[in-house]
């Protein structure tokens, strides 16, 4: 049985320097040729100052934001070095408490909303980077934030739609407001 | 809404069905040593290498042969990637100067990429350096990936010849699998993705100033500023998923926007999943020269398949009744609604529920959305089909093998009830085949018991939960299945990088993985030693749609008398206590 060591061993460095270093040195290198945007993290830079990545969420407290999913990374939520969800279970006390709470920020903010909040916007995502929230949820703060920036709602509503992605293709996925790029131009905007 | 639920579900299906019988006959020409497209460009590679390690391809091995080369190789693999995590703050392509990692946790995931399995007690960004991820953990991909299915093509093998004692050369299929069948189409699948944003590079990662700056704050650098891990992602997402590995590159696996960045992503991704199992069963009826076994098969799996997924479905998209105060969880045109504790906007429910029942139909367990946040039921599921054996569509290579196991079990069953000797595919089935085959059903289901009663038992293993109740013990029951099935996923909230975890579930690893393989290929010899028996009116025939229904049956009530009494303990215990306290 010992005579298949040595074929062990020689296939094994041979597919190592193929897969393990040939194969994602040829695709960093073609990924880098063809798409070096999204290949180094979709990030968007102006005047060379590093803004975001368009793909991974940023925390927003301001009540004259849009607030995005609440995320479970530690220390800080939407810490990008250390993805990771909530992992709470659906009859967890704490969940049903954080749930309840976020409520309570949400409503503290916008006393005359009285509308349900999209189960969206007081759930923690599953990366804890999700830069999306729901229409539904962008419509819920919708009110909030124009009083807050003085703004007229109706062109508020605009400028949340047409940072508004639906479904791709018009099948796959579900519809979804970028946060990010809706606050960059809220601040741009006003 | 709920239509477009369906509409993408449909969609997922046809494709991926679309391709099993292209596929199909591609695979089955790569193992039959018929010239294949891409044969020329590769066929030089593959004749050096033999020729470098003293690899006469046309001699042929008997199954303890075959076993005992897949073993070796099996193990220096293991040693290498063990190698390569004690020692990665010594080695280059660390750019955060990542520590060495502990000896327990190293362990574990040198058992659990070499089983294909790629259960992860560690967090991608935070403990594995690239050359880690690269060196050690691409190169299992690729090489368990192919091991499984060099075995399933031995006991093919087994059902294909008659009275001889070999199956095949294990370095000739190891390679062949690999040149031909997962490299270009990891190749392919690596630019695809991205080009919708997946990460792959080696610089350091990235440090930006937060757009909302906080005024007030005890560590204003940190708490006003993100730090953006990034890596050479892409090119092993794109194996982790076509070869049922599912080793995320980053903590949260495919939920991470840099693993699963878009909806095309995703499907393209859900599609790599179950791609080459699906396609295998028709290899399968192609090398038997009998293509309605292998469709017969395909329809078992996908049946058991749709059954699951339309149950947690329903359960996910129905919500939490604990939290429907104040807060809106019905679908409509502009939210998803439902449970999206756990999820990512993007996918919503259907993307989810889709993804969590194929990766735990395969033995995939990458996930894009955490199963452990599932409603009771829900959740139920993706442990089910984990403990159903990993039969309904399964790993590459290892789902068919173990399905042709309980195919077998099945023609056993049908003889003892009609009083004649069971027969497949031609060949009898005896005590011998029919011992092995207990052994492979039994290996799994013994370890995911004794494993969770040790755990429930020990302080250590207690430790390790997080959710307070029944919900804790369905962590611990899904964590041993999952080790055992060589799945990967879990209920994440358990503490799993504990010397007690990392080592139990290492070990079982283990034997659920070469438990499995040694008896599947001493039946594989045995039936390649047997002669052909030919087809009478007495024959069974085992590509009707009775045969499928018997073959569902036995698989549902083997997995029913064993784990009934264990989930019963779990998930069903706690969407009663749901109900209640709603």
């Amino acid at each position: 049985m010992a005579q298949q060591l040595k074929p062990a061993l020689i296939m094994l460095l041979f597919f190592t320097c193929l897969t393990g270093i040939a194969y994602p040195l040829l695709v960093t290198f073609g990924a880098q040729m063809l798409f070096p945007n999204q290949a180094n993290g979709s990030l968007i830079i102006n005047e060379k100052q590093m803004i975001c990545s368009e793909l991974i969420g940023q925390p927003f407290t301001r009540p004259d934001f849009f607030w995005g999913r609440p995320s479970a990374t530690s220390p800080n939520p939407y810490n990008a070095g250390a993805s990771s969800s909530s992992n709470l279970g659906p009859g967890n006390p704490s969940l049903v408490e954080a749930v309840k709470v976020r409520i309570a920020a949400l409503q503290a903010n916008d006393p005359e909303n009285k509308a349900p909040v999209p189960i969206d916007l007081v759930t923690a995502s599953a990366s804890g980077l999700d830069p999306h929230i729901s229409p539904a949820a962008a419509e819920y703060q919708i009110n909030r934030i124009a009083k807050l920036r003085k703004m007229n709602p109706e062109k508020l509503r605009e400028l949340v739609q047409s940072h508004t992605e639906g479904r791709q293709w018009g099948l796959l996925g579900e519809p979804r407001v970028n946060v990010l790029s809706l606050n960059l131009a809220l601040d741009t905007a006003h | 809404m709920f239509i477009n639920n369906y509409i993408q579900i449909s969609l997922y299906l046809i494709t991926l069905l679309l391709f099993a019988k292209p596929l199909g006959v591609y695979m089955a020409n790569v193992y039959e040593n018929r010239p294949v497209l891409i044969n020329r460009f590769l066929a030089s590679i593959e004749l050096a290498l033999y020729r470098l390690s003293g690899v006469k391809p046309e001699q042929e091995m008997t199954w303890k042969a075959y076993a005992a080369a897949l073993l070796w190789f099996n193990l220096l693999g293991g040693l290498a990637i063990f190698g390569l995590q004690i020692l990665q703050s010594y080695l280059p392509l660390n750019p955060q100067q990542l520590g060495n990692v502990s000896f327990d946790s190293a362990f574990n995931t040198a058992v659990s990429f070499i089983t294909n399995t790629n259960w992860q007690g560690y967090s991608g960004e935070v403990t594995m350096s690239y050359l880690t991820q690269m060196l050690g953990l691409t190169v299992q991909n690729f090489v368990s990936a192919a091991t499984g299915m060099a075995v399933l093509v031995a006991m093919i093998r087994g059902f294909q010849r008659k009275n001889t004692a070999t199956i095949g050369n294990f370095w000739v299929d190891l390679t062949r699998g690999l040149l031909y069948i997962l490299l270009p189409l990891s190749l392919v699948f690596s630019f695809v993705l991205v080009g919708q944003g997946v990460v792959q590079t080696f610089k350091p990662y990235v440090q930006i100033p937060l757009v909302e700056q906080a005024q007030v704050s005890p560590q204003p650098e940190q708490a006003n500023t993100q730090i953006i891990a990034v890596g050479p992602a892409a090119s092993q997402i794109a194996i982790k998923q076509l070869g049922t590995n599912g080793g995320g590159f980053f903590n949260a696996n495919s939920a991470h926007p840099f693993e699963n960045p878009t909806p095309l992503s995703n499907f393209l991704e859900l599609l790599a999943i179950l791609l080459i199992p699906s396609a295998l069963c028709h290899s399968f009826g192609t090398m038997i020269n009998d293509t309605r076994q292998g469709w017969a098969i395909l329809t078992t799996m996908t049946l058991v398949l749709v059954g699951g997924l339309l149950v947690t479905l329903h359960y996910e998209q129905a919500g939490n009744p604990l939290l429907s105060a104040g807060v809106d969880q019905a679908p409509s045109l502009t939210q998803s609604g439902g449970n999206m504790e756990g999820k990512e906007t993007r996918f919503g429910i259907v993307n989810s529920v889709l993804w969590a029942t194929a990766t735990t139909a395969a033995s995939n367990g990458s996930v894009n959305a955490m199963h452990d946040s599932f409603m009771p039921l829900s959740g139920m599921v993706p442990m089910c089909l984990i403990q159903l054996g990993e039969v309904i569509f399964g790993g590459v290579g290892s789902g068919l093998y173990g399905m042709l196991v309980f195919a077998i079990i099945a023609v056993f069953v049908a003889g003892l009830m009609i009083g004649r000797t069971p027969e497949y595919l031609g060949k009898k089935i005896e005590a011998f085949e029919i011992k092995m085959a207990a052994i492979v059903i039994l290996i799994p289901a013994f370890f995911i018991l004794m494993g969770t009663a040790l755990a429930v038992l020990t302080d250590a293993g207690k430790a390790g939960i997080a959710n307070p109740g029944a919900h804790g013990f369905s962590e611990i029951l899904y964590a041993f299945s999952s080790a055992a099935g060589n799945n990967g996923s879990a209920f994440a909230g358990l503490s799993a990088n504990t010397p007690f975890y990392n080592i139990v579930l290492g070990i079982i690893m283990l034997f659920g993985r070469y438990g499995i393989i040694i008896p599947v290929l001493a039946i594989a010899g045995s039936l390649a030693a047997k002669k052909s028996v030919p087809i009478t009116v007495g024959t069974l025939p085992t590509h009707t749609p009775l045969f499928v229904l018997l073959l569902i049956a036995t698989i549902l009530l083997v997995g029913a008398l064993t784990f009934v009494p264990a989930l019963a303990l779990g998930p069903i215990v706690e969407h009663l206590q749901l109900i209640n306290l709603h």
